[in-house]
């Protein structure tokens, strides 16, 4: 397509060489830092510091991370992060849903007075700097007892994950055309039905996508636990930086394999929601 | 379908009317449907105005009984040389980072939309470094960064330069952010282009107009809408850069790297002085409100050329 779309393109067979080298150069570049993390993570011990390239594989370092007697030499409990960081991420797209999915097929469905303004307060969140909120919620949640709580993280969560669901369900429920739901209504349908079983399985789509993005989100998120959870909420995210952060034997192995297994989830899901990607990026402004 | 619209009248007149809902409560229905959401806008909104009022207080871990000082945490930061090193450093990270992500993003695209075989596998792994965490991302880099045994400084043979110095930490962040957020930019400046109407380029062809100029003329200010589209979000976002920067130097060494939601951070959580970190998020707040304003009329403009160019 593009070898139409070019003029002139025909003079640039060296060009189009040099094309391939630059995105190899790229490429190189971007893999490197993930290709590194792998090899790290396949280091024993007595290796982790004193080779490169050469050295004898190990996968032992996935189990000890997850298990206690990595909990022991590091003195950073991974599993139950792992498990944490379910938890919130999967509890905060619920209520995302739950919550979400109504308002946006009201804005999508019906200009009402105040939608704009709702959707425009969903998309400042989007942009805001986070600590605007958490410091007051630092100090609230301390008063009220939901700091370092898996419900209080769900909560705060909304912040990422309510303002995506939102915005890119309220441009599926647009684009689907309103006669489908009418014809339902004709047919006896009443509107919770209609929307139920007509409007709602054809955005399924855009539900999984919404909600794998912002679990995605959810998941990267940092500066939320690392302000308001301590132990019993804290996430993959904070117990990473605590492997770099300690005294005694440093374990760069170990780190490296935490750092694979946290960044394992996000890219999974990425690749499956690869076509909804750029439109969810873009909160909608850039269609992919 | 077809059969649906036509069978459906007569169910009507067989039936009577569908149960209709009095009118006031059809009126109320979107109201209904987005309160729990209204609900949730508030409770974020109230720590935000609550953030807004601590700036005005002497509100500190130390002293839980504030009361108005009206602008005196404004007046000390204010005239705080640290604050200003703050706005600089965030400045300098937010301009050269999105400055360089923009132009290999818009470089990556316009390679992978014109190339071949290879560009199609690549397309595919292009989003790893955005999807993966950004804390995680400045965990890998630190590794690799280490003078001793960092692999970076064994390929490139540097001896044991310090990538996390005084004088280099703050490129250093910005060389991780732009290998994270690079990809931001190329993926939504792809679509961007794959969307352009082809008429233009194929009458353009036929005029015989050279590749460069065709680029200049039509293709750029095509994709330029696309182009600030992304430019608005990562220069935004670089604002407001905390995750990848705390990881790699906490905002050290010394202030070198200390953005001001860093700063925003030390005073507030670090030495639990809740007033003057809530003036230094309300100062960024403002600070990224008015560029936001400012990037989307530029956006705004840019549509409507983009939209004329078509013709």
């Amino acid at each position: 397509m593009a070898k139409e779309l070019m003029p002139g393109q025909k003079r640039f067979t060296t060009g189009s060489v040099l094309a391939d080298v630059g995105i190899l150069a790229w490429f190189a570049f971007a893999l490197f830092p993930i290709l590194w993390m792998v090899l790290l993570a396949l280091k024993n011990d007595a290796q982790q510091t004193s080779t490169y390239f050469a050295f004898s594989p190990t996968v032992e370092n996935f189990g000890t991370v997850l298990s206690d007697r990595g909990t022991q030499l590091t003195s950073v409990d991974f599993k139950t992060a792992l498990l944490t960081s379910v938890i919130n991420c999967g509890g905060a797209v619920l209520v995302s849903l739950v919550i979400g999915i109504p308002a946006a097929y009201a804005a999508g469905r019906w200009k009402f007075r105040g939608s704009e303004d709702l959707m425009f307060n969903m998309l400042s969140f989007r942009f805001a700097p986070e600590l605007m909120v958490i410091v007051p919620l630092f100090v609230i949640y301390n008063q009220v007892g939901l700091f370092d709580t898996k419900v209080g993280m769900i909560w705060v969560l909304q912040l990422v994950t309510m303002p995506l669901v939102v915005w890119i369900l309220r441009s599926y429920f647009q684009d689907l055309p309103e006669d489908l739901e009418q014809a339902a209504l004709l047919d006896g349908y009443t509107r919770r039905r209609a929307f139920l079983m007509v409007a709602l399985p054809l955005v399924r789509p855009g539900i999984a996508a919404a909600a794998l993005l912002a679990f995605i989100f959810a998941w990267n998120n940092y500066v939320f636990p690392l302000i308001l959870a301590d132990t019993s909420a804290s996430t993959v995210t904070v117990a990473i930086t605590k492997y770099l952060g300690g005294g005694g034997q440093a374990y760069y192995n170990l780190t490296a394999a935490a750092a694979l297994i946290g960044a394992l989830p996000p890219l999974v899901l990425a690749l499956t929601i690869q076509r909804y990607l750029v439109q969810g990026l873009s909160f909608g402004a850039v269609k992919g | 379908m077809s059969a649906t619209m036509t069978s459906a009248p007569a169910t009507n007149q067989r039936d009577g009317a569908p149960p209709r809902v009095p009118e006031r409560r059809r009126q109320l229905r979107p109201y209904i449907l987005a309160l729990p959401a209204v609900l949730v806008v508030i409770g974020i909104l109230y720590p935000f105005v609550l953030g807004a009022y601590y700036s005005i207080l002497n509100y500190t871990a130390a002293n839980p009984d504030p009361h108005v000082v009206w602008f005196a945490n404004y007046r000390s930061v204010l005239s705080d040389p640290q604050f200003w090193t703050s706005v600089r450093v965030t400045a300098v990270f937010a301009v050269v980072a999105t400055a360089l992500e923009t132009v290999l993003g818009v470089g990556i695209a316009l390679l992978l939309n014109r190339a071949s075989k290879i560009g199609g596998i690549f397309e595919k792994v292009l989003i790893l470094p955005l999807m993966i965490a950004p804390v995680i991302a400045g965990t890998i880099w630190k590794l690799m960064f280490n003078p001793q045994f960092g692999v970076l400084n064994h390929v490139f043979g540097l001896g044991t330069f310090d990538w996390l110095s005084k004088d280099a930490a703050l490129w250093s962040s910005i060389l991780v952010d732009a290998w994270i957020y690079t990809p931001f930019v190329a993926i939504l400046v792809l679509a961007g282009i794959r969307s352009l109407p082809k008429e233009p380029f194929e009458a353009s062809q036929v005029d015989g107009a050279s590749w460069f100029y065709t680029f200049r003329r039509l293709q750029l200010p095509m994709m330029w809408p696309y182009i600030l589209v992304a430019v608005i979000f990562r220069f935004m976002d670089c604002l407001k850069a905390f995750d990848l920067i705390y990881v790699l130097t906490a905002g050290g060494p010394g202030l070198a790297t200390r953005t001001l939601q860093i700063g925003a951070y030390e005073d507030s959580i670090t030495f639990q002085n809740f007033s003057r970190g809530s003036t230094y998020m309300f100062l960024l707040w403002i600070l990224v409100f008015i560029t936001a304003r400012y990037l989307v009329s530029v956006l705004g403009k840019a549509q409507r050329r983009a939209a004329g160019a078509e013709d």
